[in-house]
């Protein structure tokens, strides 16, 4: 079974993303997905610490301390790029004027229940950040994550284990094995599977059943 | 005449009492004032409540606060970012308290201290652990749960530039929590990168009025950060 890589999978979701969309991206895999939409497309990228037209990764000798994204890695601000303060960058979340938000996760359970921020109720030092406004939030929540956990176990579940993020929230999730869109009352449904992967192949390391559509 | 700007940091800390409330700006390194946290551990306040979105990293500033055992609480969104060693110890250890609150849910309990609103709701939470045991209300078919204001005795929060008013500009992605933490304590000093004279920031592109402001320190980072 061959299937994506993390820039495979980070290309495939870029390629749904349509131009006028505001667009927030999480730490991880979903940061690596704003490098594969073409410039030409105008996409806006929000980040929650108050940046709205966020821009590439500057040149080594073009950093600016004073500008970083939420995963305080520098950035850059694109023309008509603008700043806010924390309040104002999360009414954006709240207030439902982000068109997605894409989150990586350590669960998605087939009624779109997302786990993404703590690994027991009891966590060491559980760290939710800007998690929980997004997913409630973003007028829509995709997942990209890799399909299983490194030791194999389905990360595409019936119900999540884990401490939930937001109930009912996530519409998709790109995967390395493709993209799987969460249809209520029915669960996950294949849209696409990645080159050289089967149905089949999928729905043994998945949790819940995979639907065709 | 009034003239906010202080010269030294003993005078930026004089007053702040055991026991209060800090609300520290910054996201990460970014717009945190460093030099004011410094002057906190020198003014030797303790008992101390903190809120600052992440949880100190290394064991200088807010870290070393916490490792000098001052600190009671945090309130924070994300404490578990790479390096923040102490807080980690501290929280296994049992030696310090945190109340984790969603990044945007922190933000507005201040903005609504600092506008005189006591409590709102907001979906954020709702169907989590974080919403067990608080309020909830169902609004137009969706369920929201009450979150209250967040008041702070003392803001310490980091701006561009600043005016003997207390007016005051922010840089880049420097802005993020300091103009709610400003809005939200009874005691708000900032320090600031540059003093400009009264009259010499644009009244347009002024980020926090200075009514929210009660003393404010010139603190230069150096050219890093010029």
């Amino acid at each position: 079974m061959q299937g994506f890589d993390r820039k495979g999978m980070a290309a495939r979701l870029a390629q749904d993303i349509p131009e006028g969309w505001v667009v927030n991206l999480g730490i991880g895999i979903p940061t690596m997905v704003g490098d594969y939409v073409p410039l030409d497309r105008e996409v806006i990228f929000h980040s929650e610490n108050g940046i709205l037209g966020m821009g590439p990764a500057p040149a080594p000798d073009k950093v600016d301390p004073w500008l970083v994204n939420a995963g305080k890695q520098p950035v850059t601000l694109r023309p008509g790029g603008s700043y806010c303060h924390h309040a104002d960058s999360f009414a954006m979340i709240r207030g439902g004027h982000i068109d997605l938000c894409v989150l990586g996760a350590f669960e998605v359970a087939q009624n779109g229940d997302i786990a993404n921020w703590a690994t027991s109720e009891n966590d060491s030092a559980p760290a939710v950040g800007g998690a929980m406004d997004l997913g409630a939030g973003a007028k829509r929540l995709w997942v990209i994550m890799e399909h299983t956990t490194k030791d194999g176990r389905p990360k595409l579940v019936e119900k999540c284990a884990y401490p939930l993020t937001t109930p009912g929230a996530v519409k998709r999730v790109y995967t390395n094995l493709g993209v799987f869109e969460i249809v209520p009352g029915k669960g996950f449904v294949v849209v696409d599977l990645a080159p050289g992967v089967t149905l089949e192949q999928a729905q043994a390391v998945t949790g819940a059943p995979l639907h065709t559509q | 005449m009034i003239n906010k700007i202080v010269q030294s940091m003993a005078d930026a800390m004089a007053g702040i009492k055991d026991g209060s409330t800090v609300l520290i700006g910054g996201f990460g390194a970014v717009g945190q004032p460093d030099q004011l946290i410094e002057a906190l551990i020198e003014q030797g306040a303790k008992d101390l409540t903190c809120v600052a979105n992440n949880a100190g990293t290394g064991r200088q500033g807010l870290a070393r606060l916490m490792e000098l055992g001052r600190v009671r609480k945090i309130i924070c969104s994300f404490p578990r970012s790479a390096g923040s060693v102490v807080f980690e110890e501290l929280y296994r250890a049992g030696k310090i308290e945190l109340e984790i609150v969603p990044q945007g849910t922190m933000a507005e309990r201040m903005r609504a201290a600092g506008a005189g609103v006591p409590a709102f709701f907001t979906a954020t939470s709702v169907g989590t652990i974080l919403a067990h045991g608080k309020e909830h209300r169902e609004f137009q078919g969706r369920t929201y749960v009450m979150e209250h204001a967040l008041k702070g005795d003392v803001a310490l929060i980091e701006a561009w530039e600043g005016d003997r008013w207390g007016n005051l500009t922010y840089r880049a992605s420097g802005r993020n929590f300091n103009p709610v933490m400003a809005m939200a304590a009874d005691l708000t000093i900032a320090q600031v990168m540059h003093v400009r004279e009264l009259g010499e920031l644009v009244p347009e592109n002024v980020h926090t009025p200075g009514i929210f402001v009660n003393r404010v320190i010139h603190v230069d980072r150096g050219p890093a950060w010029a």
